[in-house]
């Protein structure tokens, strides 16, 4: 059994909590205190409403409510997919959510697997080279890379690659691309960035990995550069590399958000913006509830999927358990936290269970 | 020296390219030779070069680090001149390399079978199949049971001593002529040790392969190897046959070597100062069923399970172990940093186990700390890296209200003085000091508090010997100074040997015997101790009655004429 | 300085009385051209008229949209105002709303982090879900939500930016904390008779802050890109005002023709984001 059931669930509750307080948080924040959204906009008296028409809408919408009572109605209306009503269009979000979905997913998916492909070229030739010598300067280059990288505007870099590849270039046609014409430049402006903190991570894991014994004992068998990075590094590397690649989901939002406005594709991006432009709080409410989940499902399954490649954690560790006084993080947080810091280039070792301090003390 | 030797190395000078500027080099002018079927060991304190030179032999030095002169030969091959092919095909197949830390030295995610069959696999040797009976046959012969079971675990599921064997039978899965052995016991307990070392000599036998063995441990280079090279700052100061190093020295730094280590040394003569005082005889310390439990599987138990000792006023009580037996554990209950699940710890009139967390119980558990001082195992963290020496040692004498402003200076510099440390210290901070020099500073803060128990937990085993033997004689004499009362935790027997007045031996979270120390050293009681006792290297030369039949003499042997002498 | 250094350090024993020397090997040309540029911005967010004479806001007469000369380097924009000009009087707004959302997320996040870390129990358990909360809505749509909430605007888009900074603090220092706390100078701190007060501000607040404050350094960096994507978007400071983000939304409409107007206020952004990488880095290495 890979998976431990107790495991299970206790993850699967902690993102339901995290996702009830999430949307509680959103709630406040865009329903309660911005107050009386309907007044805002229907007592203009260019609309020409009467006090009747405008009460009628606000019993239909439940702005007189308690806000308690407009809590548990928006609560059970996002379980069950009614997200209300657009204040700008009076459309259903849901409906408009939909329309947009499509587009943003197949940008963010695209968008996603270009920065891992050029994340992992990138980790793979800055640790590889020779790390002393004259030609060690490569090597340097390509470590830096990712600070470059993170340090490009999103937006900047969307204008610029439009005016060089369509206009100056016209290598992708500006006028009526075909759907996979059209999705080169915006994926390679969500990439860029994006490919940033993942090779960042990678960087460092596999240079960890590489300084450890085992890679050593490999070594002194006789192994070659290319066998010790494909079976004995790779697996090793990888695991933080995952644990990252959960965590940069909020990046892939930002970037699909800006990316959509640069390059004018319809899609959620593109919805947020003119959302919050307009104040249409209700479309905001919906687009955060749904990225939240997105963010929380993805992390959760990274969760999962951890124990399944890391062996380690998949026996029950009695022996450690001992040191559960001083074991003060649950094993994702602590993963989550090493791979972001990593990813902004902090360093957080962490000391090693207190089982190892003892033994280390003898080595000389 | 009629059999050509199998590694030969001349004049072997490695240096470190550092951005500032030439330093020493880590080796220098290096003559060694290891014949087949024979074991050289190298010996050094940390930093003497010692790995160095087996990362010269194997071709895996850093990056930083280059042979500058010297040549290495494997039979007749010169490997020094080989190009990276020629090394890949030499490592593994003719070089096989036991590293130092078993824990850190196996691929996590890969069984352990695979991690044996690699070696196979990357001098395609044998497929598959074929690998897998041969991974089978190696774990047998290293000792492993249920070798078909453990070859498709994974490390983490393995102990220590497991995985050193795991190790071992990787490394000879090519029969290699030359087996390098990089500190592969030092992280073991003694009795695993004793195991490791046993299977090392038994394939030697067998195989007929050379072993160049490399420890910082004086007695295990002494027991097993043939001839032995003692190292110093990256130069030889010593070598030659095993017995005759042993028994005649000739230079200034063995003999200290040799008199430093606590496990070649007999019992010094310790007036033991109750006995003068002849006290009330009413202990200062009376621990009585001690329970702390964190986990339990089988009759192994995590933390403490009832344990009882007592020791008397200005005496020292040693706490030996192997790791895991709790005596940590004890020592933080008798600290005060951990109220038991059940049990009493009486020290003075303080019972320790009932400090609760009401404002006056903080209240009184603080001056109890003053009674009672804990000396860490590992003093590079336990000093605080951001505070000079000065504050350090001033801190306690504040939070105590000792002193007042204008005599602090004069109370802290009394107490350098007290642990031998220059005045000029206190200014410095913890980096800037070597790792005895920071134990001295972290005894130096628990006795300024002028405690009446001193708890040290692993005190000197980070220690190097020669360092070690000063600590040890500085504690010794703070003892008869100020009447002090020690629990001294260890793993090392030979320490405890020397300073301890009466000891306890723990195992598993239960106490196995507990008495006078040379009662127990001369008559142990259980079969554990026993154990233990036998599991302590001692080298050839030095052993008493020197049976010249090459069997090991047992220990018990030595420290009974010891005791008696 | 962490208790990993003083780990890796008991590994490998340093020969005694030998401090690492910081210059040689943290102070590389890199770091220097990093500083430098630092420099500037921080000189042109003060005194933006000691680098240029022409007025941001007001083109008087100069014609529009010229190209880079040694007169107008940047070029000029549409109403014909010098673009370097804006760019220099833009970094104090760009710049000051950077220090206000790090300042915002560096002291809420190191004080949730510190307390959570150091007081265990439910307050430990409290805090750290409610900053998984906020780590979960991605940063973007939590700052715009903020922003919607609070009203476009320089100082109200750097508040946003700061809140959603405040997660990552909290669990850097809550982490630092909690190892800082375990570790065996804490305890031998209480064994000196410290009490919880003394030893939080005497041990583990000093010896847990530096990776905090090198991440705020970083931090500046990823500020200034959020502040200037939402200054993009329209949310931030409103023009005519000069800020970053927003002026080169202005050149974007120029693109085809007037590229520069685009391309070097990027260019400086992303040079001064690399910079403030750099120095964090830098920091990061001499402190640890």
């Amino acid at each position: 059994m890979i998976l431990d059931i107790r495991y299970l669930a206790l993850r699967l509750g902690q993102a339901i909590l995290v996702l009830l307080l999430a949307f509680t948080a959103a709630f406040i924040l865009l329903s309660l205190i911005p107050g009386d959204g309907v007044t805002a906009r229907f007592a203009d008296p260019a609309l020409g409403l009467s006090p009747d028409q405008i009460a009628q809408i606000r019993e239909a919408t439940g702005a007189d409510d308690s806000w308690i009572t407009r809590y548990l109605l928006s609560l059970s209306g996002f379980l069950t997919g009614d997200f209300g009503y657009s204040v700008q269009t009076g459309a259903a979000v849901s409906t408009i959510i939909a329309a947009a979905l499509p587009s943003t997913a197949v940008l963010a998916a695209s968008g996603f697997v270009t920065a891992v492909v050029l994340a992992v070229i990138i980790a793979v030739l800055a640790t590889s080279g020779p790390a002393a010598g004259p030609l060690s300067w490569i090597r340097r280059i390509l470590d830096s890379v990712p600070s470059l990288f993170i340090s490009i505007p999103v937006f900047w870099l969307g204008i610029l690659l439009i005016q060089v590849f369509s206009f100056q270039l016209g290598f992708v046609s500006v006028v009526n691309p075909g759907p996979a014409e059209a999705l080169v430049l915006p994926t390679l402006t969500v990439a860029v960035p994006l490919s940033a903190p993942i090779a960042q991570v990678l960087i460092r894991s596999i240079t960890e990995v590489q300084a450890s014994g085992f890679v050593k004992v490999t070594a002194a068998k006789g192994a070659s550069q290319t066998w010790l990075l494909v079976h004995t590094v790779a697996r090793n590397a990888v695991l933080p590399g995952l644990t990252i690649i959960g965590l940069v989901f909020g990046e892939l939002v930002a970037g699909a958000v800006v990316t959509e406005t640069v390059f004018g594709r319809n899609g959620i991006g593109l919805i947020t913006a003119q959302a919050v432009t307009h104040r249409d709080n209700p479309i905001l409410l919906a687009v955060v509830v749904i990225a939240t989940f997105g963010y929380v499902i993805i992390n959760l399954v990274v969760d999962l999927l951890y124990p399944v490649i890391d062996v380690r954690l998949r026996t029950k560790r009695s022996a450690a358990s001992a040191n559960k006084a001083l074991r003060t993080h649950d094993e994702p947080t602590r993963r989550a936290l090493t791979a972001s810091a990593a990813s902004v280039g902090v360093d957080l070792d962490w000391a090693q269970t207190p089982g190892d301090t003892e033994s280390k003390g003898r080595e000389s | 020296m009629t059999e050509s030797p199998l590694l030969r190395i001349d004049g072997l000078t490695v240096d470190y390219s550092r951005r500032g500027g030439p330093t020493a080099p880590a080796v220098s002018e290096l003559d060694l030779v290891v014949r087949p079927g024979s074991m050289t060991a190298v010996v050094g304190e940390s930093g003497s070069g010692k790995s160095t030179t087996a990362n010269a032999v194997i071709g895996l030095l850093p990056s930083a680090a280059q042979v500058t002169a010297g040549r290495i030969h494997l039979g007749d091959v010169d490997l020094s001149r080989l190009g990276a092919a020629g090394w890949r095909g030499m490592r593994g197949a003719q070089i096989g390399y036991v590293p130092q830390d078993p824990g850190a030295s196996l691929n996590p995610l890969q069984t352990v079978g695979k991690s044996v069959a690699e070696a196979l696999r990357i001098h395609s040797r044998a497929g598959r199949v074929e690998a897998r009976r041969q991974v089978i046959e190696l774990l047998e012969r290293v000792g492993i049971d249920q070798p078909e079971k453990r070859a498709d675990q994974f490390p983490h599921e393995l102990s220590g001593g497991m995985r050193q064997r795991v190790l071992i039978a990787a490394a000879i899965a090519l029969r290699p002529r030359l087996l390098i052995a990089d500190e592969p016991t030092s992280a073991l307990d003694v009795t695993v040790q004793k195991q490791v070392l046993d299977l090392l000599d038994e394939l030697r036998a067998e195989t007929g392969m050379g072993i160049l063995f490399i420890t910082h441990d004086l007695a295990v280079a002494g027991e097993r190897a043939d001839e032995v090279l003692v190292m110093q700052a990256g130069r030889v100061v010593e070598s030659g046959q095993a017995d005759r190093i042993f028994s005649r020295p000739e230079t200034e730094y063995t003999s200290r070597l040799l008199a430093d280590a606590p496990a070649l040394r007999t019992k010094v003569c310790r007036q033991t100062p109750a006995e003068a005082a002849g006290t009330s005889a009413r202990p200062f310390v009376s621990v009585d069923s001690l329970t702390q439990v964190f986990d339990r599987t089988g009759d192994q138990v995590i933390g403490v399970e009832d344990v009882t000792f007592t020791v008397d006023r200005g005496t020292t009580h040693g706490i030996v172990g192997e790791s895991g037996s709790g005596k940590t554990t004890t020592g933080k209950a008798l600290a005060g940093f951990l109220s038991p699940q059940s049990g009493h710890l009486r020290i003075g009139d303080v019972d320790a186990a009932d400090f609760g967390r009401s404002g006056r119980d903080r209240a009184r558990l603080r001056q109890f700390r003053r009674t009672v001082q804990l000396v860490h195992q590992n003093p590079f963290s336990a000093l605080d890296p951001k505070h000079s020496i000065r504050s350090t040692l001033t801190e306690p004498l504040r939070n105590f209200r000792i002193g007042d402003r204008s005599s602090r200076p004069r109370l802290v510099a009394e107490i350098m003085d007290r642990v031998a440390l220059p005045q000029d210290f206190l200014e410095r901070r913890p980096a800037e000091l070597s790792g005895g020099q920071l134990q001295r500073v972290a005894i130096a803060r628990a006795l300024i508090v002028e405690p009446e128990l001193v708890v040290f937990d692993e005190a000197v085993s980070a220690l190097d010997v020669t360092v070690q033997a000063q600590i040890l004689t500085l504690l010794d004499q703070l003892q008869r100074e100020s009447d002090l009362t020690y629990v001294f935790i260890t793993h090392d027997l030979a320490v405890v040997r020397q300073i301890a007045d009466t000891v306890s031996v723990m195992s598993r979270g239960h106490l196995v015997e507990s008495g006078g120390t040379e009662q127990i050293f001369a008559h142990p009681a259980t079969e554990y101790t026993r154990a233990l006792l036998d599991a302590i290297p001692t080298p050839v030369a030095l052993s008493v009655g020197a049976q010249e039949t090459g069997s090991r003499p047992s220990s018990p042997t030595l420290l009974t004429t010891a005791a008696e002498s | 300085m962490s208790l990993t250094d003083v780990f890796t350090r008991s590994r490998s024993p340093r020969p005694q009385g030998r401090r690492p020397r910081l210059s040689e090997s943290a102070i590389t040309p890199a770091t220097v051209v990093s500083a430098l540029i630092l420099l500037i911005a921080i000189a042109w967010a003060l005194f933006p008229g000691l680098f240029t004479h022409f007025d941001p806001n007001d083109g008087g007469d100069t014609p529009a949209l010229l190209p880079p000369s040694l007169e107008h380097w940047f070029g000029t924009d549409q109403t014909g105002r010098d673009a370097f000009t804006r760019v220099v009087y833009g970094a104090s707004q760009s710049l000051l709303a950077a220090l206000v959302a790090v300042g915002v997320g560096l002291v809420v996040g190191t004080a949730i982090g510190l307390i959570a870390g150091t007081r265990k129990g439910w307050l430990d358990d409290v805090l750290m879900r409610l900053i998984d909360v906020l780590l979960s809505i991605p940063a973007i749509l939590l700052s715009l939500s903020i922003v919607v909430v609070l009203g476009f605007g320089t100082i109200n888009a750097a508040i946003a930016v700061g809140i959603t900074a405040i997660a990552q603090f909290a669990r850097l220092a809550r982490s630092q904390a909690v190892q800082i706390n375990t570790s065996d100078f804490v305890a031998a701190a209480y064994g000196s008779g410290g009490t919880f007060g003394s030893v939080l501000v005497r041990h583990i607040l000093p010896n847990s802050i530096s990776p905090v404050l090198s991440l705020a350094v970083l931090q500046i960096g990823s500020a200034i890109l959020q502040i200037s994507t939402l200054g993009f978007l329209g949310y931030g400071t409103p023009p005519p005002t000069p800020e970053w983000g927003l002026i080169i939304a202005e050149g974007r409409n120029f693109v085809a023709t007037a590229w520069w107007l685009t391309v070097f206020p990027g260019i400086v952004v992303m040079a001064i984001v690399l910079a403030t990488h750099q120095i964090g880095n830098t920091l990061r290495k001499v402190t640890s």
